[in-house]
């Protein structure tokens, strides 16, 4: 175990002066975890590159009580719905926003299949105690990370989704987690998803910044995905370079259930993923993959964490980057086979593309099985393009700057082709094409929902 | 009045230090524990020369601030190292009359090896003429190297009659602070290998610690330094497919080489300690910092390993990549059965332009062992061109056992392509059938098919190794299947 390094005490000091406003009307159930993730903070305090599941992200310099913090209001006062719209037109959706990590009300658009309740955490955690008894906390242990730790104490408001048995939500539930004020800012954000059995939901997470304040998030998903249920997931980020993110999503499978989750980094500053799902239930299905392309002094680095924990389920993994300029990106990926889990079959490949010399990969796929009767395999690459498919283009007369984008993007495309929705998916295609072949500033990437900076608001 | 010397005799040497170090009556072996004393002691008895001293001194103090590493997938007991002797004069075994005083279970494993009678004897301790053979090979030996100037000694004799070479090499590749084990190895090591090949040799024969009759008895801190001049070649093997078994639990030894211009070193192992009983209990731990360095341009070092004994395995034969152009080369079978636990793999670190590593693990675990695969490969911002191949397999026989792998690539030069693969399985049935149905039963079906499993590792073994390897790794599953 780590000690706690001197600056994390400040954290828990913030954490007892404030106490009475965090908790202030919060759910009795979401506070009284709040005991138990400050003793497992006081044990892990903010992982540095010391932790081994940190090696390549050391957090502690960036999480202080050095930033605003505002536990009532966030401080956000204008109408967003005017200032943002989403431009992915033809795309349907629920659009909810939140504001600095804390739910707009009366955002969102379209009627809701009967039953069906996307919101508040902060409001629903009260009404829906039931559920919040039976997943807050247990899909994401608060005693094994310090980040989690942090946000358990800190959670007040995130998204609250629960998709009853049964129902199917055809149209995509995206929100809009916007960064914006003029202070620097810390969000503890706690969201809550909930996929009773044999229903279907779509969820899309789209993080943004709209001022050049710097930006310490700590985000917590914890997501429980029933018999015979359906969840795709997708996160895109897009964020400033002063933003510090560390996103953890939490997966429990049932049997029989399928996710989808694909993270889409496009720009931020520092971003950390750390993705866990456990196959709890026979015959599960879990597709995980991930784009990052960074550039400048970028850090991406996503960390995940597959538990096959019974017989008979599949895993897939592909995690694919472009790292340009002095950008770093890590990558770790391990896959658990528990004894006695079976005829299970896992994969996943992580591959790595360095565009300059001053950019860097650090990554590590690992397998740690205890099952024999499994079909297991990973792989990693890091390199450059490949002279031949260049030399192949070339030959037939395309220019070399040419055949460099259309690789690139082929590279890229194998992950992009992954989205289920024909709508993102032809955004992120158009998004990514225009990246690479330099037509968009790379700042002006915070287009990915279309977000064109129409308004005098740039994407830092 | 015989026995009143003794008595006397014994008095004195269990007495603890009641007249310091300085006695004249030559000990047996130190007593238990370990401090800077003990150091001193040791370096005094072995009559070194003053930076022998120094050197393990500040190995000893580096090693007092440094912990027993625990991120290895490894659960290892404590060790309590103020319990052990670190000093003994090698014991004479208890002589026996004939082989047919030899336990029978060994004389089937030798006969099962192939091993030829005479060395059975040598090596079950039994009283023959075969030593003197050996002796006479021995001596054959060296002066064929000798006329090459070809150094092949005891590292003992090294530091006496080639203080300079040893000083100039010896830590510079494993620094006596590098990590814990190692520390202890350079504060207390008491003898192993010294090798030097002068420049443009090509090391005629296979050298190996087994002809060496000392190295039999080299204890349980070994340390081992070659040294490949410009242009020269030398293939090195360690250890013996023989089942060894060792009274001291602890084995932490240290490899270093050093490979100049165009220096090609190859360097075997088969390691065959004690495993322990069927139940986990008892064996040996394995905790051995092997490096090599290549240092000057164009030179190659190569690793080739089966490992099958030892409770614990903690082993990491590693290339620093140093020279331009230069090639490290990684070949491994990992056998854990019963209660067995492995951590072992290695590291690549590319500094020179050009460099290029391959790395191939075959990892098998049976029973209710852990075999794990631990690799870096980091190319560093320098090292342009770098070109790196890693192929990490893991066979699981039996659902108790586990089989893990974590590689680690770091790259800071976009000039590289590095490439990792890993596949974890089992043995499939239609394989097993296959063989049932032309009569060879599953045991030696498995046998069969772990054999060519390993193949591409087991081919880089000098000949007669392979084929000792090959049986081993048969003989060392028996009771695994069924």
């Amino acid at each position: 175990m780590v000690k706690i390094a001197e600056q994390d005490t400040s954290l828990l000091n913030l954490f007892n002066e404030s106490r009475n406003l965090i908790e202030k009307d919060a759910s009795p159930l979401v506070n009284q975890w709040r005991t138990k993730a400050e003793e497992a903070f006081r044990q892990l305090g903010i992982p540095s590159n010391k932790v081994e599941a940190y090696k390549y992200t050391n957090l502690q310099p960036w999480f202080k009580a050095q930033y605003a913090y505002s536990f009532s209001e966030n401080g956000y006062q204008g109408k967003i719905d005017e200032i943002f719209k989403c431009d992915v037109e033809s795309m349907e959706s629920h659009t909810v926003f939140m504001v600095n990590g804390k739910f707009i009300p009366g955002s969102n658009g379209n009627v809701l299949p009967q039953g069906v309740v996307i919101g508040s955490f902060f409001e629903l955690a009260k009404k829906h105690s039931h559920i919040v008894e039976k997943y807050y906390s247990k899909i994401a242990p608060v005693t094994e990370d310090g980040m989690v730790a942090l946000n358990t104490m800190y959670a007040t408001d995130g998204i609250f989704i629960h998709v009853p048995a049964g129902k199917v939500v055809e149209k995509p539930i995206q929100i809009v987690n916007i960064l914006t004020g003029e202070k620097d800012l810390m969000v503890n954000q706690r969201n809550l998803i909930v996929i009773e059995e044999n229903a279907q939901a779509r969820v899309l997470f789209c993080d943004h910044t709209l001022t050049q304040s710097r930006f310490v998030i700590n985000s917590v998903t914890e997501a429980q995905i029933d018999g015979t249920s359906n969840l795709d997931f997708y996160n895109i980020q897009n964020q400033h370079n002063g933003t510090i993110q560390v996103g953890g999503y939490y997966f429990n499978q049932e049997k029989q259930s399928v996710l989808n989750a694909n993270y889409f980094t496009l720009h931020t500053g520092i971003a950390r993923n750390n993705i866990f799902a456990r196959l709890g239930g026979e015959h599960a299905e879990n597709h995980i993959s991930g784009l990052y392309l960074i550039d400048k002094n970028q850090h991406v680095d996503n960390f995940s964490y597959i538990n096959h924990a019974v017989p008979d389920c599949e895993s897939n993994e592909l995690f694919k980057g472009v790292m340009d300029d002095a950008s770093t990106g890590a990558f770790t990926g391990r896959i658990l086979v528990a004894k006695d889990a079976q005829r299970t079959n896992a994969y996943q490949s992580n591959n790595n593309l360095l565009l300059t010399e001053n950019a860097k990969m650090n990554t590590r796929p690992q397998l740690e099985i205890y099952a024999d009767d499994v079909k297991c395999s990973h792989g990693a690459t890091v390199g450059q393009l490949d002279d031949n498919a260049l030399f192949y283009l070339r030959a037939r007369g395309i220019s070399k700057e040419e055949a460099n984008i259309l690789l690139r993007f082929a590279f890229a495309y194998e992950v992009i082709e992954k989205i289920q929705m024909p709508e993102l998916k032809e955004q992120i295609r158009e998004l990514v094409e225009k990246r690479f072949r330099g037509e968009l500033d790379k700042c002006d990437s915070c287009v990915v929902c279309g977000q064109v900076d129409k308004r005098g608001l740039s994407c830092v | 009045m015989a026995t009143e010397q003794d008595k006397l005799l014994e008095e004195v040497t269990n007495r603890e230090y009641q007249y310091g170090f300085h006695t004249d009556i030559e000990m047996d072996m130190l007593p238990k524990g370990l401090d800077e004393e003990v150091i001193k002691e040791i370096s005094r008895r072995k009559k070194e020369p003053e930076f022998m001293l120094e050197f393990r001194l500040e190995a000893y103090r580096n090693w007092l601030k440094m912990e027993s590493p625990d991120w290895a997938h490894l659960k290892i007991p404590p060790i309590d190292f103020q319990d052990m002797i670190y000093y003994a004069a090698p014991k004479k075994k208890p002589q026996l009359e004939s082989m047919d005083e030899v336990d029978p279970e060994l004389r089937a494993t030798f006969d099962k090896l192939g091993i030829p009678l005479d060395e059975q004897k040598v090596l079950a301790g039994v009283a023959v003429d075969a030593i003197i053979d050996s002796v006479s090979v021995k001596t054959t030996f060296r002066e064929t190297l000798a006329e090459k100037g070809i150094i092949f000694c005891s590292i003992s004799e090294a530091i006496q009659e080639y203080p300079d070479l040893v000083k100039k090499h010896l830590g510079s590749v494993v620094p006596p602070g590098d990590n814990f084990f190692a520390a202890l190895n350079s504060a207390v090591f008491s003898d192993g290998s010294f090798v030097f090949i002068p420049k443009g040799v090509r090391c005629p024969m296979e050298l190996s610690s087994y002809f060496r009759i000392n190295a039999m008895n080299t204890g349980q801190f070994e340390r081992t330094l070659i040294v490949a001049e410009d242009d020269s070649y030398v293939s090195y093997l360690e250890g013996c497919t023989a089942p060894m078994r060792d009274e001291n639990q602890l084995h932490a030894a240290v490899v270093e080489i050093v490979a100049l211009d165009r220096a090609e070193v190859k360097y075997s192992t088969v390691q065959n300690w004690y495993p322990g009983d069927k139940n986990g209990k008892g064996g040996i731990f394995n905790f051995v910092t092997k490096r090599g360095i290549c240092k000057g341009d164009y030179s190659k070092i190569s690793w080739t390993q089966v490992e099958t004994g030892s409770a614990i395995t903690w082993k990491y034969p590693s290339c620093v990549l140093m020279g331009d152009h230069t090639v490290g080369e990684f070949y491994s079978v990992a056998l854990t059965n019963n209660y067995q636990q492995a951590d072992t793999g290695t590291k690549m670190i590319h500094l020179g332009k050009n460099t290029r590593s391959l790395i191939v693990s075959k990892g098998i675990s049976a029973g209710f062992s852990q075999n794990s695969y631990r690799g870096l490969v980091k190319v560093s911002k320098r090292a342009e061109n770098a070109r790196n191949f890693s192929q990490c397999d893991s066979l699981l026989l039996g659902d108790k056992c586990g089989a893990h792998t974590f590689p680690y690539l770091e790259i800071n030069n976009n000039s590289a392509k590095v490439e990792h693969e890993a596949t974890t399985s089992k043995i499939g049935e239609d394989q097993i059938f296959y063989c049932n149905q032309r009569g060879i039963d599953t045991e030696n079906a498995v046998g069969l098919i772990v054999n060519g499993y390993v193949k591409e590792v087991i081919n880089q073994l000098p000949m007669e190794f392979a084929v000792e390897a090959q049986k081993l790794l048969q003989i060392s599953l028996e009771g695994s299947v069924g």
